[in-house]
């Protein structure tokens, strides 16, 4: 199949997906559990990388800033602005593309083949909208948070591996976490982390939706997804920062 | 009733059903032989709409399957209930939520309301005590009774069966098989199950269509089978020796 029938396919499979759910009280429940699933589930995940990639950036700039003319506080400013435009929005999207992804393409691509998405259509339930759209609301809705986490617990992390290993003073990295700071970065770094949302499970649902086979297939269709989703996050960033930053 | 008037159905070049007409009557098992590749899975799946027929029409007490749009297909669907040759139940549920899915889904009942129905429907395919069990967790005989359970739940016209009893005992194939009958009796449903079990067909055959490479090749009942003439339903029904054997001493 080529590029143009896949855009062709995935935007039929779009319109089914984002059409009227049969019932709001039961669509409601869906988004509580996929939320929990979904996000509640990888805030470890997400701390964890936060933390180490703060303190690694934080370590990298001070050990990279030979010119003693350069004011220790750049080391703070430095771990803001990575973790605030790239780090938190698109590398913790990518992250989430592989553990949240590879999820959903297998668990939708599971029930595929066992029939549970037939079973799902003879009742007269449009399989496409009940499972798939509780995903991509709970995700564009918990992402956002996942990112300010990200944020806050990377620059905790920046932080505290400049006092621990004394590279930079506490004072001076919390001035330079607070100079020159645009609150717009933060506008668009939303923005960013809810159209990864929607791509990182969007683009798992189509694979897993249209598997055919067995469990080789859903494996497939699982590293399928991954690679494509990530490779459209990668793609949407360059389009995103260049309409929202130029 | 299900009335199928000269339905064709073909897969590119491949064609996979010829010109298939035949009314299967409510309240009787209707069942639909053949070996595999026969055509009688497409067939099966056409009758519910998971495929497209390419002409021909499928009638649903007079209303015209084919010709319905997407609204009117979804209204006769929800008389439909469907057990799947691997039960089908969603992993994701225990066994109690299962059942009360399309009551969740499409019922105007109460919580308590809803748990008494639950509550029949398992009784009723006798599954006691395994209400918070999950799919994984209950044997396939098990499965196939809760996926029984939750095919009723909406109190069906039409029950449809692929391979109800495939990967199971003799035993608790005939307690499926029994089951099913007695439901089709008892709520007047129109069933069609989709086998290739000798057993089923001489238990509860009582509307049989033979299909052989994609054409309607016999149709009749459980009694008239011994004395078919057709060569290929012979070759096909009574193809062990235990069976030759029986058709001998009958």
């Amino acid at each position: 199949m080529n590029l143009f029938e896949h855009v062709g396919k995935f935007s039929r499979f779009l319109l089914l997906v984002l059409s009227k759910p049969e019932k709001g009280k039961l669509f409601f429940s869906q988004i509580v559990k996929e939320i929990h699933k979904l996000g509640i589930n990888s805030i470890g995940i997400v701390v964890i990388i936060s933390l180490f990639m703060g303190a690694v950036i934080t370590l990298q700039t001070a050990y990279n800033m030979l010119n003693p003319l350069l004011p220790d506080y750049l080391v703070g400013y430095t771990t803001r602005e990575s973790m605030l435009l790239e780090f938190s929005s698109t590398i913790v999207g990518l992250i989430l593309a592989g553990k949240v992804g590879s999820n959903i393409a297998s668990e939708i691509g599971s029930m595929r083949v066992t029939e549970q998405i037939d079973a799902l259509e003879i009742m007269g339930i449009n399989s496409a909208n009940h499972l798939i759209l509780p995903k991509i609301v709970a995700a564009i809705f918990i992402n956002p948070f996942l990112y300010v986490l990200s944020v806050f617990v990377g620059i905790l992390g920046g932080l505290s591996a400049g006092y621990l290993t004394g590279t930079v003073p506490v004072s001076e990295f919390i001035y330079g976490i607070q100079y020159g700071f645009i609150p717009y970065y933060i506008t668009y770094s939303l923005i960013k982390t809810a159209v990864f949302a929607f791509i990182i499970t969007a683009v798992p649902s189509y694979y897993g939706y249209y598997v055919k086979g067995g469990a080789l297939e859903v494996g497939k269709a699982s590293t399928k997804a991954v690679v494509n989703s990530s490779i459209l996050i990668l793609l949407a960033n360059v389009i995103l920062t260049q309409i929202l930053l130029k | 009733m299900i009335r199928l008037e000269n339905v064709n159905k073909s897969f590119g070049d491949l064609k996979v059903l010829n010109d298939i007409s035949i009314t299967f009557e409510s309240g009787k098992t209707n069942l639909i032989i053949g070996q595999s590749g026969s055509g009688k899975t497409v067939l099966l799946k056409s009758i519910i709409g998971l495929h497209d027929i390419d002409n021909g029409a499928i009638y649903y007490n007079d209303r015209n399957f084919t010709e319905l749009n997407h609204k009117g297909k979804k209204e006769i669907r929800k008389e439909m209930g469907m057990v799947f040759q691997g039960g089908a139940l969603f992993d994701s549920l225990n066994v109690e939520e299962n059942v009360s899915f399309p009551l969740d889904m499409f019922s105007t009942m109460s919580e308590k309301e809803k748990n008494k129905r639950v509550a029949f429907c398992l009784d009723r395919v006798n599954i006691q005590n395994a209400n918070h069990l999950f799919p994984a967790e209950i044997s396939g005989g098990m499965q196939k009774r809760v996926a029984i359970a939750r095919a009723i739940a909406l109190n069906p016209k039409y029950l449809f069966c692929d391979e109800p009893n495939s990967g199971l005992d003799p035993v608790t194939a005939i307690v499926i098989d029994n089951l099913i009958q007695e439901i089709t009796k008892e709520f007047n449903i129109t069933t069609i199950i989709n086998t290739h079990d000798m057993n089923s067909v001489m238990e509860i055959g009582e509307k049989i269509l033979f299909i052989n490479k994609g054409f309607k090749a016999w149709e009749g009942n459980k009694d008239q089978i011994f004395n078919t003439e057709n060569q290929a339903l012979n070759d096909f029904v009574f193809a062990s020796d235990l069976f030759k054997n029986i058709k001998k001493s009958t």
